[in-house]
């Protein structure tokens, strides 16, 4: 029972992160109808530059109360900034190429930007550092720290934040206006590229965010984080149903409970067969099943190929 | 008594909540030219891709050439011999003309894997086969261009005559046509009239959705008026124009 | 007509010289270079193979794949698997010492089990938007990654990160590969023989892509690229089709897995990572997606970076700071990142752009001929 409990904590956190980064994938599908390949990448960078910056600043003798919010705006004004940049260079001037073009340029941005991480921070692992107290706390049996508990707060923070300016703003009406039809939305004046670019930046802020949640949550960031992170990320905007806000926020959670739960009990299923080394494998097989299954998603409309 | 080419019977269309098509019904005849006209939004080209299997109706009843559809599949569709071309031209722009053509065979021959592979005799006749149909049907069309011009090299004209030239590759019995005449001069039109008379003196059936009135008065057998996603008249020209629900529809859309 | 079979010459001549210079390379390239480049040759060959796999699936059917090289790992691993003494390892008293099938068996069936894992990843994934095939390849290269990484425990079938090794080289009629032999009085070194035999699959893979290009098949498979809906209004059977590309790429990779597999007597999955498939993609996008020898001059070309790289960029820097800031292996991932980018920005023909686009230039010349 306590493993259990354990691991749905676990679970929520990590789907906390899941569900920040999903959004970002939907939001750009939603608009642009396009899979922005580059996002686990903006996440990786987040996550690098908030550590940077955090490192930087407690050497300077800052408070971590002050450095941590504050490298966490800078980590989101660089990564609104990369967002823009990549929208701007590698899928604006294919918005009406053939489909595979822009696949074709958001894995060569994803390589650049691994590869630009690995010049810039290296191949090794940085820890992060250990900034607050992040005091333990006992339910049940199971362990839940403030740093987990700062997470999961944070991120229904954001969302509930997100919600409020899609539907209650007039930018978040014209992005759902250019979601809709995007030609009609032009016709209506609706600034379309303001709109996607603006999109663009806040997928990726909220990636930075979550660059750093998850770089907190295990004490580490590495340049090739990303990668996984943004397939899984992927996933949980699928399960959910991709273009869907809340079913991005639905499948991250979801994805993480069932990957923290499916490595907590994968030893018992398979016999001790397979370890909790495998669960990073379960993300894929969901992703499977869902398309199998349910391809729109658990709240998403069809998805299928439109005429 | 004709027989009944294509049937439908109380076909429906949603999408979401709205309402395309109610209850739709008609038919058409072996052998005819049938126009299908209607204000701007009135389901025209929602029925016409109902008809062509790019849409699924959510109810009524599919028949064609004597069988049933429940969920007609755009490629057992035209395996069945139901050609269409596309209201804004969708060509394979960057394969030749005759590529283009010769993929509208592709329903009509077999050669497989292993034919491509081995390349034996009876691919090879095929293959020539297909070419030299290609061929034909680019000169039966008009396309005096080089066959092997790529599609998004010729001109509007061309591109639209060469849409259709595909489509008869698949050997259709019925041709449907998506505003073959949207974008062309008079000149052009004319040439069209005489192209689909031609077609249908094959013995293939027309099938098409027009804006031009004229056109469709000049050529049809019959004609069947959509208005709201709902049939309002059906019958030959003369009698549907006459119709006072046609003429109010019109004049209700040209009031907007 | 004299112009016409000038034309015809020519092109014999062009041929000849051709085949013989590719004959003569490994000679050529032992003399001028050192046998280390033979080798590197041969690897180049190897990729040559999967990126015209790939062209397949990409350049003719249009669909991503950002997970190739899983299939070449699934091509590898049947070997290293059963053309080695390993299985001992798992099954003791099945296999005391292995089990040491010939090459030549293993060959056609990795090719059909990457062929079906080819069926099982498209078929769920092939009715929906090409996107989703791009993504759960992406995917699927990372979990076998993982699997090739773990199933060394409880039963040790992969032998996790340390890989397999002492894998069988592989034999024609009864001549073993990885040993110098004499013909005609001509001493062939092994990586000389393995030339030649990478020559021979090569020509048949750019055989095969040449019947299938100008095949029914073929032409099908560029009506879904070019636009899969009007493909379907034609009769074409997109689905069955995308699939059909899809598992053929992914059994010429099963195929070139096995080659890479017993020319390098020891597999582990580091061989298999994700930059394997972006370089093998980067070679088709850069060379020219459809157009077979476009494929082959950026395989060769994105092979002997590294090389070329490790030759140029490395002195250079030691040249002008004294010591390696940019190591060679992340700038070759750089270099073809940017590839990507500025390619399908700038040219999306890639270099060499397929035939069509040439006769498009020349509309009026080909059809005389014709």
């Amino acid at each position: 029972m306590e493993i259990f409990l354990q691991q749905i904590i676990n679970g929520l956190v990590q789907g906390s992160v899941y569900a920040l980064v999903a959004l970002g994938y939907t939001m750009v599908y939603g608009i642009l109808g396009l899979i922005n390949f580059a996002h686990g990448e903006v996440v990786m960078v987040g996550a690098m530059l908030a550590l940077s910056a955090l490192t930087a600043m407690t050497g300077w003798g800052l408070s971590p109360l002050l450095a941590l919010p504050l490298s966490l705006l800078l980590a989101m004004a660089g990564c609104m900034l990369l967002g823009y940049s990549i929208e701007r260079i590698a899928y604006r001037p294919l918005r009406h190429a053939p489909r595979l073009a822009p696949l074709i340029t958001a894995i060569g941005v994803s390589i650049v930007l691994q590869n630009l991480a690995m010049m810039i921070w290296g191949r090794e692992y940085h820890a992060f550092p250990q900034l607050i107290a992040n005091q333990p706390h006992h339910i049940a049996g199971a362990i839940i720290n403030d740093m987990q508990i700062i997470i999961i707060i944070m991120a229904l923070a954001i969302m509930a934040g997100l919600m409020v300016v899609v539907h209650r703003t007039r930018l978040g009406r014209a992005m759902r206006a250019v979601a809709e039809n995007q030609h009609a939305a032009q016709l209506m004046g609706v600034d379309v590229n303001r709109v996607i670019s603006i999109t663009f930046m806040l997928g990726s802020a909220l990636a930075a965010v979550a660059g750093l949640m998850v770089s907190a949550n295990y004490g580490l960031a590495h340049y090739y984080m990303g990668f996984l992170l943004g397939l899984k990320a992927f996933t949980a905007a699928v399960l959910g149903g991709i273009g869907n806000l809340r079913g991005a926020m639905l499948g991250g959670l979801l994805l993480g409970l069932i990957e923290s739960l499916g490595a907590g009990y994968i030893g018992d299923l398979t016999g001790g067969f397979m370890g909790s080394q495998y669960q990073d494998v379960f993300a894929f097989f969901v992703l499977i099943a869902v398309l199998v299954f349910r391809p729109s998603g658990l709240l998403g409309e069809r998805l299928a190929e439109r005429a | 008594m004709t027989p009944h080419l294509l049937k439908l019977s109380g076909i429906g269309k949603q999408f979401g909540g709205l309402s395309a098509l109610t209850d739709v019904s008609l038919h058409i005849n072996a052998g005819e030219i049938y126009g299908l006209i209607g204000p701007n939004g009135a389901g025209k080209t929602t029925l016409f891709n109902v008809i062509t299997g790019l849409y699924q109706a959510n109810s009524g009843e599919f028949r064609f050439n004597g069988h049933s559809y429940q969920t007609p599949k755009p490629h057992l569709l035209a395996q069945a011999g139901i050609a269409r071309t596309f209201q804004n031209i969708r060509l394979f722009a960057n394969l030749t003309a005759l590529e283009n053509v010769m993929i509208g065979c592709h329903v009509r021959t077999h050669a497989g894997v292993f034919g491509a592979l081995l390349r034996n005799k009876a691919t090879r006749t095929e293959e020539r086969a297909s070419m030299q149909r290609a061929r034909e049907l680019l000169r039966y069309v008009g396309i005096d261009k080089p066959a092997q011009t790529l599609a998004k090299n010729l001109s509007y004209g061309e591109q639209r005559r060469l849409e259709i030239a595909r489509a008869l590759a698949t050997e259709p019995l019925l041709l449907a046509l998506d505003e073959p005449a949207a974008g062309m001069n008079a000149t052009e039109t004319e040439r069209l009239k005489v192209l689909l008379q031609n077609i249908r003196a094959k013995g293939i059936t027309v099938m098409l959705i027009e804006h031009d009135v004229k056109l469709i008065m000049g050529l049809c057998d019959r004609v069947a008026v959509l208005d709201y996603g709902r049939k309002i008249a059906e019958g030959v020209p003369d009698e549907v124009r006459g119709n006072p629900a046609v003429i109010a529809a019109y004049l209700g859309a040209d009031d907007e | 007509m004299i112009n016409y079979h000038k034309y015809l010459n020519n092109n014999r001549f062009i041929l000849f010289v051709v085949l013989v210079s590719v004959l003569l390379l490994p000679f050529a390239t032992d003399a001028l270079l050192g046998r280390g480049w033979v080798r590197i040759v041969d690897f180049a060959m190897l990729y040559i193979m999967l990126a015209l796999g790939l062209n397949i699936v990409v350049g003719y059917a249009g669909l991503l794949d950002l997970g190739y090289i899983a299939f070449f790992a699934v091509g590898a691993y049947c070997y290293a698997l059963t053309g080695s003494p390993h299985l001992a390892a798992a099954f003791p008293l099945l296999f005391p010492d292995g089990l040491h099938l010939s090459f030549w068996i293993v060959l056609p069936l990795a090719a059909l089990l990457a062929g079906g894992f080819g069926v099982l990843l498209g078929f769920p994934t092939l009715r929906l938007r090409g996107d989703y095939l791009a993504i759960v390849t992406l995917g699927f290269g990372e979990i076998i990654r993982i699997f090739m990484n773990n199933l060394n425990a409880p039963i040790n079938l992969t032998n996790g990160p340390q890989g397999i090794s002492r894998i069988d080289p592989i034999t024609v009629a009864g001549v073993s590969l990885n040993r110098t032999q004499e013909i005609f009085g001509i001493e062939l070194p092994s990586v000389h023989l393995y030339f030649y035999l990478f020559l021979g699959f090569a020509a048949l893979v750019v055989f095969v892509s040449h019947r299938l290009e100008k095949s029914r098949i073929g032409r099908a498979w560029m009506a879904i690229r070019e636009d899969e809906i009007a493909a379907s209004a034609m009769g074409i059977n997109t689905r069955n089709l995308k699939l059909l590309a899809f598992a053929m790429g992914a059994m010429f990779g099963g195929v070139s897995g096995t080659l890479f597999a017993g020319f390098q007597g020891f597999v582990s999955p580091e061989s298999f990572s994700l930059m394997e498939s972006v370089m093998v993609l980067c070679m088709v996008v850069l060379g020219g997606m459809g157009n077979i020898y476009g494929v082959i001059l950026g395989g060769l070309m994105l092979a002997l970076l590294p090389e070329v790289l490790r030759h140029s960029v490395v002195p250079l820097q030691q040249a002008m700071f004294g010591k390696t800031i940019i190591d060679p292996e992340s700038l070759r991932m750089l270099l073809f990142g940017t590839a990507l980018i500025v390619v399908m920005l700038y040219r999306p023909a890639g270099l060499w752009p397929s035939r069509v686009r040439r006769r498009e230039l020349a509309t009026d010349e080909t059809e005389q001929i014709v």
